[in-house]
């Protein structure tokens, strides 16, 4: 580790010793103040990526209110739904800080209402049911961040998008620990 | 897969790719793969996809293309979208997803799932 990481990251990074990233760590982490300086077609495409990931980042938050004001969710369920939601904020603020440190501008969230239908919300009846559709979103997210590791033209971006999605597989685990589902029945289950 | 590695064999896989996906395991990896971002229905993320088989790329209705993808003129079938989902940003410079599949098996198995889910 110390090879690869700057001695200025180090400290910040025991600090961070948690599974959140606080938008200033992921800014740091990216060296996108360099890249700011440097701007091109390949850092405005790392711009648009982190701009798709934050609009995957502002529909997770809604989902987790969703199912958080749904009267569905109970304790302890009720908090670990809003601990996960908390985790997709400090994704979100990371995100916005990291796009606009490049140049961009960050894409808007759609309300809670639109996302609702996007999803379907109305055909949540049961604690289960709002547990898989989070489920589902926590692997489809884990999954579009290593998906799109390749397409960064910036390594320190993509290393940034193998945090998140790290992030978004814990939540997965957990979630599907609570609907007591069967542990993966192979290896390299994410990303393929 | 006995019927794409006798296409292979044959040297006739590349002229008829549809035929080797496979739906059921597209259906699978598009769950798990798009989902985060997709769905069949419903504009998300990014837009809703029944019907995007056949469909000129940029044209899903009340989807916020971005401007290379509406001016693209592609056309998504087998070759377009295996080029798609092997690097977006190669085929339609400027486009947003950069979400790629490396395995060559399971993009054809998605594209024959959102085929299917087409009608084609």
């Amino acid at each position: 580790m110390s090879q690869i990481i700057d001695p200025r990251r180090r400290g910040f990074l025991r600090a961070s010793g948690i599974t959140v990233l606080s938008a200033s760590a992921v800014a740091l982490l990216a060296g996108s103040e360099k890249l700011a300086l440097a701007q091109s077609g390949n850092a405005a495409n790392d711009v648009a990526i982190l701009n798709t990931a934050l609009g995957l980042e502002n529909e997770a938050i809604s989902a987790y209110q969703i199912g958080a004001t749904s009267g569905l969710l109970q304790k302890p369920v009720l908090d670990v739904a809003v601990k996960f939601q908390s985790d997709h904020k400090a994704h979100r603020d990371a995100l916005i800080a990291t796009i606009k440190k490049l140049g961009g501008t960050p894409v808007a969230a759609r309300s809670d209402a639109e996302v609702a239908q996007a999803l379907n919300a109305a055909s949540l009846k049961t604690q289960i049911d709002v547990l898989r559709l989070a489920q589902r979103l926590e692997k489809g997210a884990a999954n579009a961040y290593i998906g799109v590791i390749p397409s960064f033209s910036d390594k320190a971006l993509a290393q940034v998008s193998a945090r998140l999605a790290a992030d978004e597989a814990m939540h997965w685990i957990v979630l599907s620990q609570a609907l007591k589902d069967p542990l993966p029945a192979n290896a390299l289950s994410f990303g393929a | 897969m006995v019927r794409r590695a006798i296409l292979a064999a044959l040297g006739i896989a590349a002229a008829a790719p549809a035929a080797a996906g496979d739906a059921v395991h597209g259906k699978e990896l598009y769950e798990s793969r798009c989902g985060g971002c997709h769905s069949l229905d419903a504009n998300r993320v990014g837009p809703a996809h029944r019907g995007v088989y056949g469909r000129t790329a940029g044209t899903a209705p009340n989807f916020n293309y971005s401007t290379a993808v509406k001016e693209s003129g592609v056309v998504w079938e087998e070759q377009s979208l295996d080029a798609w989902l092997t690097n977006p940003q190669e085929l339609i410079p400027g486009q947003r997803m950069n979400f790629r599949v490396a395995a060559a098996e399971d993009r054809a198995d998605i594209i024959a799932y959102l085929r299917e889910q087409s009608g084609r």
